[in-house]
């Protein structure tokens, strides 16, 4: 438990974009009657009758009806917020859909769903595209109804084989029973949905990256602005969401937004789906309410941290591209927007991934910085190159063999990409070592101190002093003849 | 004039102090340059059969006619698998010259995507994921099985041609980890014993169960249900009036 000192302190550490309260009442311990994915398990019928029967479709001409601006408004009334890591307020981000005087432009519209769902640690669209294809199918058509589009691409990631068979099996359901098409529920109102299949990048989850891959191009960002509102897929308005955010909006509509904006703290309402991954007993995906205390979700659904709370080392609460957090900010965060903003990381996807004492830490966050420079798109220099610079240093650091300062320099290069690129991968991939240089600073400097113990003064770049010919004329740029800081 | 010898000797001093360039060439993951060879090069002549001809002119209705490249990654994904699951550079032409591009913006593509096989591989693809959340639960250690029983190293094809090992990043299936894609389907929940069973079935000519290898269904708890116990609500139930 932190005492008073340490909480005041985490306290002024705070923000000024946070919430300042604490939270009033507990959170977590959803209802099944609360649950938005009735089928996350796959245990019930998929398929078009399934899914009728546990109350998708219902009423969705009367849904349909009802117009753009109500449903925008229904969702802002929400307060739905992205479930694809940005957290970016889904009506608002909708409404730019809208602009005055957009039934003046004759150009096709699109809402695109992001279901390359690649973020390591992430397996929550999956679920849905599963359990839930319906959902996702309905909602394709509420949300594109809302923001006036006339079709739907879902960008499934190319692995995804079975899902993307279920999903193309339910649009085919739903073309035949007249849900969508040229006379969507009957509404007179024309929506296509069709599926296209990534090839394995993980950069085409990010939304021009994703346009591009449509587009059949190469998945690499385009610079904002012109934004996808206004230049998107085929030169079109586009607005592309998340599987989850689009898969909840009909339920939002029907079953009322102050009914989804009653569960989390304020401005992080809703339930999300988390995915548990790692050193817990049972590992799960589970629907909880917003603003859930990590603690509580691991225990009550994942039967605990393996040999017990105490035996935990650290969580990255959102999927690789987060900072991970050591043990005592686990103890007393929230699992919402906000609460992990504060403890200096973010929700992301809501993926946990949770790692013991048993856990080599640096060879686990060396592992992201492999990902990231194998998935970098090689379009800005400095994650193109950045990335593999980090991950030659990570590689040292994994068994010691570096100087004490090039912990610092690791981070100042890691600050070079961040904000340096196009799209957000370059931060991505500085966060996560940013993150372990915060929290786990000490463990890296035992490592280097035991290695120099065995072979003696590394330089800059992992040269052994030993091996280091004084008789070369080489500017000292490698620290070879730099006295070691004092001791503290 | 120098001999060979003082130069080879030269050139062995030299190396001792240090040599003109210390990185050694290193192959990234393939080579994306494409080199003429006698099973892959552009005269083998490819075409869509008579079973997917139907599939390329249902793939090119999905985008606006204006933009029929669009398609190139759907096609390149059924040319692959007409064509033994790797995409050779006759069938990069053949989807070129279907969605009327030049043949480079499908090589750009082809070479982007980690999914486009640009080498031939073997019957079954077996695509082990040692990203953090499988690494923690042993994904080295189902790697280091596979490829002490199949006798090859990621990247590498078996002498059979029946399979190919490769390294892959994460597939999302985080909470089944740790897991590995053989071809379409996924095989969760793994440990040694039974990544290798499922190695034998396939030597065997056998289908293993997709899936789970453990107890679960998907990706429940376990040890039990701790959530979705109840029926599923029906139609209109808990709704607004209006939607009732």
């Amino acid at each position: 438990m932190l005492n008073r000192v340490q909480k005041s302190v985490l306290r002024s550490a705070r923000s000024f974009a946070s919430v300042s309260e604490p939270p009033v009442r507990g959170y977590g311990g959803l209802k099944d009657q609360d649950r938005i994915f009735t089928n996350l398990y796959d245990r019930h019928d998929f398929s078009l009758k399934g899914a009728m029967s546990r109350g998708d479709w219902h009423k969705t001409k009367e849904i349909v009806l009802k117009g753009d601006q109500y449903l925008i408004q229904a969702v802002k009334d929400s307060g739905l917020r992205g479930r694809g890591g940005a957290g970016f307020p889904s009506g608002l981000k909708w409404s730019f859909m809208n602009k005055p005087g957009w039934d003046k432009d004759s150009r096709p519209r699109y809402l695109v769903v992001n279901a390359d769902e690649g973020e390591p640690g992430t397996c929550k669209d999956r679920e849905i595209m599963r359990g839930d294809p319906h959902k996702l199918i309905e909602g394709c058509l509420v949300a594109g109804r809302a923001m006036n589009a006339s079709a739907s691409y879902i960008y499934i990631r190319g692995e995804f084989y079975h899902e993307a068979v279920r999903l193309q099996q339910a649009i085919d359901e739903a073309y035949k029973a007249g849900l969508i098409g040229e006379n969507a529920c009957g509404s007179g109102y024309k929506f296509d949905v069709f599926i296209h299949r990534g090839a394995g990048a993980y950069i085409c989850g990010e939304e021009t990256a994703l346009i591009e891959s449509i587009e059949g191009k190469q998945g690499k960002p385009r610079l904002k602005p012109p934004f996808p509102a206004d230049v998107g897929v085929f030169g079109c308005p586009t607005t592309v969401a998340n599987v989850e955010t689009v898969a909840v909006v009909p339920t939002i509509v029907r079953r009322g937004p102050s009914w989804f904006d009653s569960f989390g703290r304020d401005r992080n309402s809703g339930t999300k789906l988390f995915a548990i991954s790692g050193h817990v007993n049972n590992p799960c995906v589970v629907e909880e309410e917003m603003s859930v205390p990590l603690k509580e979700l691991i225990e009550r659904h994942c039967g605990g941290v393996k040999g017990g709370w105490q035996n935990l080392q650290g969580i990255v609460p959102g999927g690789a591209s987060v900072p991970v957090i050591p043990r005592d900010v686990c103890t007393d965060v929230l699992m919402d927007f906000d609460s992990l903003k504060d403890a200096q990381t973010s929700l992301g996807t809501g993926a946990i991934i949770v790692m013991d004492q048993s856990t080599d830490m640096v060879k686990a966050i060396s592992r992201f910085a492999k990902f990231y420079k194998h998935e970098s798109c090689g379009q800005c220099t400095p994650c193109r190159e950045g990335t593999s610079w980090m991950y030659n240093m990570m590689n040292r650091f994994e068994n010691g063999q570096a100087a004490n300062r090039e912990i610092d320099m690791l981070v100042e290069l890691s600050k070079q990409i961040e904000g340096h690129t196009i799209c957000a991968l370059g931060d991505a991939a500085a966060w996560p070592i940013q993150g372990l240089v915060r929290h786990f600073r000490p463990q890296m400097e035992q490592r280097i101190k035991e290695f120099q113990r065995e072979n003696g003064v590394v330089m800059y770049g992992g040269k052994l002093l030993k091996d280091h010919n004084p008789n070369i004329a080489i500017p000292d740029n490698r620290g070879a003849s730099i006295p070691p800081p004092a001791a503290a | 004039m120098l001999s060979i010898r003082g130069v080879r000797n030269l050139a062995r001093s030299g190396r001792a102090l240090r040599s003109i360039s210390t990185s050694t060439a290193r192959s990234s993951d393939a080579l994306f340059v494409h080199r003429d060879t006698e099973y892959n090069n552009s005269s083998i002549p490819f075409k869509f059969n008579s079973q997917n001809e139907p599939i390329t002119k249902e793939i090119l209705s999905r985008y606006p006619p204006q933009y029929k490249k669009g398609a190139i990654m759907p096609l390149l994904d059924l040319a692959q698998r007409q064509n033994q699951g790797w995409t050779s550079i006759s069938c990069m032409n053949e989807v070129a010259k279907i969605v009327e591009v030049p043949p480079m913006r499908v090589y750009e593509v082809a070479t982007f995507y980690t999914m486009y096989n640009r080498e031939p591989v073997g019957d079954h693809l077996v695509q082990v994921c040692t990203t953090t959340p499988c690494m923690l639960n042993g994904a080295y250690d189902i790697m280091h099985a596979i490829e002490k029983d199949l006798h090859v190293k990621p990247g590498h094809t078996t002498n059979d041609k029946k399979f190919t090992l490769l390294e892959v990043e994460c597939l999302g299936a985080c909470s089944n980890a740790p897991m590995m894609q053989i071809n379409d389907h996924y095989y969760e929940d793994l440990n040694n014993k039974s990544t290798l069973d499922i190695i034998n079935q396939l030597k065997n000519g056998k289908q293993p169960h997709i899936g789970p290898q453990s107890t679960r269904h998907t990706c429940e708890n376990s040890s039990g249900l701790t959530n979705l116990t109840e029926k599923p609500y029906g139609p209109g139930e808990h709704c607004q009036p209006e939607f009732q």
